[in-house]
């Protein structure tokens, strides 16, 4: 099949439009074939490409659908690539995508907007697709910025509650302003290399006579749009918020898939960023630190969503990490087992938020634990598999990245791996805090919401076991060594080695912990968390205040930018200066027109002496130029 | 029929149109609506039929006619269609029955002066595009003037008085200058070479002293960057659409900037390279400017039409600093970035006069939660705000993508020999790309989303002519996003002459 790679990425836009023109007169059945159906064909296909690939030994199938521009004898092309990189991605997306759309038919049931909901699904899975399996940063960009537009779109999908809608937009411009960065660093590559094809980039930056560009300055301008796609500091503000969509859409979208492009993109991109230290060493100190930072938050947060968000958000930052220090293979082995038990959790999260008639508040719930037993079992496995117990998914990922920022000839240091095993303790420990205030200890429902607590449906609850397997026995693949070929794994220390076998030894050690310090604070009444709160109040302000970044960026970028644009530009540029001006000018016309004016009086007399006058200034005027 | 003559018949329609509405019985309204519709959407067929015809491979200008008009001046009739006109040309010809269908409700005033102001503003402005011959393009493009003028001052807004005069006063200033300069530069042809003529090709690449040159082309320059508008030229736009109908914004913003810009590129640059070199910077600072400035601008307004005046003037900016990066990408984006502007600007402000009629507000704070009020409308506002905000996919990306890369490739190696200014003013363009999501964001949430809000209930959603209207703008705009490669074709040839007429050295440095 020679169109194979096109036609993965444009059946969900078909979903798209079927659903969204004619899903609302077609009724919901329709619509639920269309949306989970295409989406399913695509992973089909996507294995017969995976499969194909593999036959072929891994040399990558490239497929070009059209010309979008012909300008000067460049051409942009709209052309796909297959390589395992993105088949590992599309395999991802696709299989993750459609368990999530399976999972949502049951989540979705009986809200009005069921087509509008699954159309924007589908649509987003196109861009999605566009996104890791296009060849240039050009087609690259464009699912990346799709994926926004996807994104915006469902998070402000019940745009009635206003804040909802501006949650909305708040991921669209904080994405929009890493995008510029994105953008230039095209501009920069296009320029110095005359070319946006990833593949020729990467082999560009990695032959003997390298570009006439740092490669640390396109690096870490590409590395800019990623701090905003996938949430790192400083851009990391509008994900919390991005809670406010479909809890569904928090699974696919802001956790298992979109979020991680920026990873993906790294990694798309490790040739350049093999050559780029200054902006790996950016990327591992950023990621490290927005691991950290996050993490903080989520140990004081009470809304159950806002919980995972910033483990997301932190999770990324562990991705980040390993991509910094030169695992690019590490990176993406996290970020698909990260893939499934984030989703795990999101939507087992959303099956708790059903139960509970839309409470998010885990204040509220407890003792959840023999009322929904399905979903209390997946939960407590994807938990563990975060917290890095081992054998579970995340215990390998996670422990590659460790030994990795400790070890790696690449950038790895002492602390880097030391704020790294820190952060691992502290997932542990609020993974565990939330999962003993959701389903241990006592009910604190009102008798309302308690009476109506009940079991998912099985298009939810099934979704949730197969990923609960998943997230179980998924670290067992061992996908930096498949990936090896397009990835390589950077060299380690020598002298480090003995401590490998010590290091997985201690990441139990540091799960453990974690479980066990969250279920010494919060067993019985959860009293010595609240003596610990009461003790270090400031500090509590600060962490549930998410360290006030919104405020300041409200205060010092939002403010300012409003009053330039109304007091300076507005009122004095256009209003005083440029209007003012011109407004002087005609009423000096009018005046000068009314003095002159009066000079026409129609007496001889007067035009008489005028005349004199003016003889009298010629001659004056004469005798000095004489 | 001629192929040239199918040209004259495009321009001279909107003429036949006038007429066949005078022979209208005056009680007839919805006979000269159709009448109207008629005529502009053969207009429509002939324009797509030449568009197609037109081979994008050869230079210079095709479907020519030249017949003397005034001998004795050397002035002649001479219209042509080449690569920078083509699309523009194209443009004007599909507003035109969007723009008569649009006031098939708006309007009960006088219908048959109103078709008729529209038919004159078509041929003036066709005109001015496919003349070849300065008298003649200096005769259209003032021509425009009074129709645009009785439009606004006759069926506008409150402050229709003001804002006509505004209008009129800032465009004859610019105007009255390039008339002077007109006079210069035909005079001094005349010195220098004994000939007496007005075509263009006769007065590109001026020899004139470069001092000379640079007030001349100051002279052009002022009058074009009333209409594109450039900051600070632009304070007549805001008003001039506030108090304008549908029509009439839709006509301003549609086409009728481009013709500034359009003047630049066919006009002012080509036939005076070296003065334009040496206003380079100045432009390229004050298209940044105006990129900046107006979307700041558009992010403090209340009032829905200005907010769409203001991003406009942010758009055509992109146009302006493409043009003057000489470089082919940022060039054939700034032709692009011209139509996109034209189809997303006129879809706009098409729909804020469907609300408008529908709820007589045009405050921003008046609406709210439209979506669940109106779907249909809701879906079109949608995709063409994210059309402005230049989402891929649509017209507005293609053309925001290529001039900045393209401006961006010609700043990179002058930053590479110490000249860096150009490439810190191409960065600070691309903020104008994140201003473009805040303000038109702001627009649609305010409008769209939250509690349903409407000052006049109960509203009706888009009927059929609404949705055909704007469908037709939307897939254009879907087709110039997704397929831009056969426009492209179109205007690579003269995209590449324009280059070289100002830059000759710079024919072999596209390929990067």
């Amino acid at each position: 099949m020679t169109n194979l790679l096109t036609l993965i990425v444009v059946l969900p836009l078909a979903g798209f439009l079927l659903n969204g023109l004619l899903g609302n007169r077609l009724g919901n059945r329709f619509v639920s074939v269309v949306g989970c159906g295409l989406p399913i064909l695509s992973f089909i296909l996507t294995v017969q490409g995976f499969l194909l690939l593999q036959a072929a030994g891994g040399v990558p199938i490239v497929e070009t659908a059209f010309t979008w521009a012909l300008i000067g004898g460049y051409s942009f092309e709209i052309s796909f690539y297959f390589d395992r990189l993105s088949a590992v991605m599309g395999l991802i997306v696709t299989g993750v995508g459609s368990l999530i759309h399976l999972y949502s038919m049951g989540y979705m049931k009986g809200d009005g907007s069921y087509a509008r909901y699954f159309s924007y699904l589908n649509l987003f899975l196109f861009f999605m697709l566009m996104l890791v399996l296009g060849r240039s940063l050009l087609v690259l960009f464009v699912g990346w910025e799709g994926v926004g537009l996807a994104s915006y779109l469902l998070i402000g999908f019940w745009f009635q509650d206003i804040d909802k809608a501006v949650a909305g937009k708040k991921a669209f411009i904080t994405n929009r302003i890493g995008d510029a960065g994105f953008l230039l660093g095209m501009f920069v590559l296009y320029s110095a290399i005359g070319t946006l094809e990833m593949d020729e980039v990467n082999a560009a930056f990695s032959g003997d006579a390298l570009p006439l560009v740092s490669a640390s300055l396109v690096g870490i301008l590409l590395f800019i749009g990623a701090t905003g796609k996938s949430a790192q500091i400083p851009l990391h503000v509008w994900l919390p918020d991005a809670m406010a969509g479909p809890t569904p859409v928090s699974a696919l979208i802001h956790a298992a898939t979109m979020v991680t492009a920026g990873v993906y993109m790294v990694a798309r991109l490790s040739g350049l960023y093999l050559q780029a230290p200054e902006a790996s060493e950016v990327i591992a100190v950023i990621g490290v630190l927005t691991a950290f930072f996050a993490a903080s938050i989520a140990v004081v947060q009470t809304d159950i969503k806002k919980v995972l968000a910033y483990s997301t958000i932190s999770q990324l930052g562990f991705m980040f990490l390993a991509a910094g220090v030169g695992a690019y293979g590490v990176a993406v082995f996290h970020l698909y087992t990260h893939a499934f038990f984030k989703a795990c959790l999101f939507l087992g999260a959303g099956s708790v938020i059903h139960a509970l008639g839309g409470e998010q508040d885990i204040r509220k719930m407890g003792g959840l634990a023999r009322r929904i037993p399905v979903t209390f079992v997946t939960f407590a496995v994807a938990t563990a598999a975060i917290a890095g117990l081992p054998p579970l998914a995340g215990f390998f990922s996670k422990d590659e990245i460790l030994w990795f920022a400790l070890a790696s000839d690449f950038g790895g240091s002492m602390w880097l791996f030391g704020l790294a095993a820190l952060t691992a303790l502290m997932t542990a420990f609020y993974m565990f805090r939330l999962l003993w205030l959701t389903f241990f200890g006592a009910s604190r429902m009102d008798a309302h919401t308690e009476s109506h607590v009940h079991e998912s449906p099985l298009s939810m609850t099934g979704v949730l076991v197969v990923l609960a397997v998943l997230s179980a026995i998924g670290g067992f693949l061992a996908l930096p060594h498949f990936l090896e070929p397009v990835l390589p794994l950077p060299g380690t220390h020598e002298e480090m080695h003995f401590l490998h076998t010590w290091l997985l030894a201690g990441s139990t050690v540091i799960a453990l912990a974690g479980l066990a310090g969250a279920a010494w604070f919060y067993s019985g009444d959860a009293s010595r968390a609240a003596r610990v709160r009461e003790r270090f109040q400031s500090l509590h302000r600060l962490l549930d205040g998410k360290y006030f970044v919104d405020e300041a960026y409200e205060n010092f970028i939002g403010k300012p930018l409003v009053w330039l644009s109304d007091r300076v530009f507005l009122r004095t540029g256009d209003r005083v200066l440029i209007d003012g001006s011109l407004h002087g000018l005609t009423d000096l016309a009018r005046r000068g027109a009314g003095l002159l004016g009066r000079v026409q009086t129609g007496s001889l007399h007067q035009y008489a002496w005028l005349v004199l006058a003016g003889i009298v200034v010629i001659l004056a005027w004469s005798w000095r130029h004489v | 029929m001629s192929e040239a003559s199918m040209l004259n018949a495009v321009l001279f329609l909107p003429a036949l149109g006038i007429l066949l509405l005078l022979a209208t019985p005056k009680q007839r309204e919805d006979w000269m609506r159709g009448l109207s519709l008629g005529v502009m959407l053969a207009q429509l067929a002939l324009a797509a039929w030449l568009y197609l015809q037109f081979d994008g491979s050869l230079p210079g200008l095709q479907f020519e006619t030249r017949l003397p008009w005034i001998e004795a001046w050397g002035v002649h009739y001479h219209v042509g269609l080449d690569g920078l006109n083509i699309l523009l040309v194209l443009l004007t010809a599909f507003l035109g029955p969007l723009v008569v269908a649009g006031a098939f409700s708006a309007i009960d005033k006088d219908v048959k002066l109103f078709y008729a102001m529209l038919f004159f503003i078509q041929f003036a402005m066709i005109g001015t595009f496919l003349a070849q011959d300065l008298f003649l393009f200096y005769v259209f493009w003032e021509t425009m003037l009074i129709p645009m003028f009785l439009l606004i001052g006759i069926w506008g807004g409150e402050r229709r008085i003001y804002a006509t005069l505004k209008f009129v006063l800032y465009t004859a200033f610019g105007s009255i200058l390039m008339l002077a300069a007109v006079i210069y530069m035909v005079y001094s042809l005349y010195t220098t070479t004994g000939i007496t003529s007005f075509a263009f090709a006769d007065l590109y690449g001026s020899r004139l002293p470069v001092d000379v040159q640079t007030l001349l082309l100051a002279a052009f320059a002022l009058s074009f960057a009333i209409k594109v508008p450039i900051v600070p030229f632009h304070t007549w736009l805001p008003d001039a659409h506030v108090e304008a109908p549908t029509a009439g914004s839709v006509i301003l913003a549609g086409v009728l900037l481009k013709m500034g810009t359009y003047g630049f590129i066919k006009l002012g640059f080509p036939m005076f390279p070296d003065a334009t070199l040496v206003l380079t910077p100045l432009i390229m600072v004050l298209a940044v400017v105006s990129i900046i400035y107006g979307a700041c601008l558009a992010l403090v307004q209340d009032d829905i039409k200005k907010i769409i005046a203001y991003s406009s003037i942010s758009h055509l900016g992109y146009v302006m600093l493409g043009l003057v990066s000489y470089d082919l990408l940022a060039v054939q984006g700034a032709i692009m970035q011209m139509v996109s502007h034209g189809l997303i600007s006129g879809g706009l402000f098409l729909m804020v006069g469907m609300i408008y009629e529908r709820c007589h507000s045009r405050d921003l704070a008046a609406y709210g939660g439209l979506a669940k009020l109106l779907p249909v409308y809701s879906v079109f506002l949608m995709i063409l705000a994210l059309a402005s905000v230049g989402l891929p996919t649509t017209s507005g990306f293609t053309g925001e993508f290529l001039v900045l890369i393209g401006a961006f490739n010609a700043a990179w190696p002058l930053h590479g020999v110490g000249v860096s200014w150009p490439l810190w003013l191409v960065c600070l363009a691309v903020v104008g790309v994140v201003l473009g999501a805040l303000y038109m964001l702001r627009l649609v949430q305010h409008m769209l989303f939250g509690e349903v809000k409407a000052p006049h209930q109960p509203i009706t959603d888009l009927g059929l002519r609404e949705k055909l209207i704007l469908g037709a703008i939307v897939v254009a705009v879907f087709a110039m996003g997704l397929f831009p490669n056969s426009f492209l074709q179109k205007t690579e040839v003269a995209a590449r002459d324009y280059q070289q007429w100002v830059l000759p050295q710079s024919a072999d440095e596209d390929e990067p």
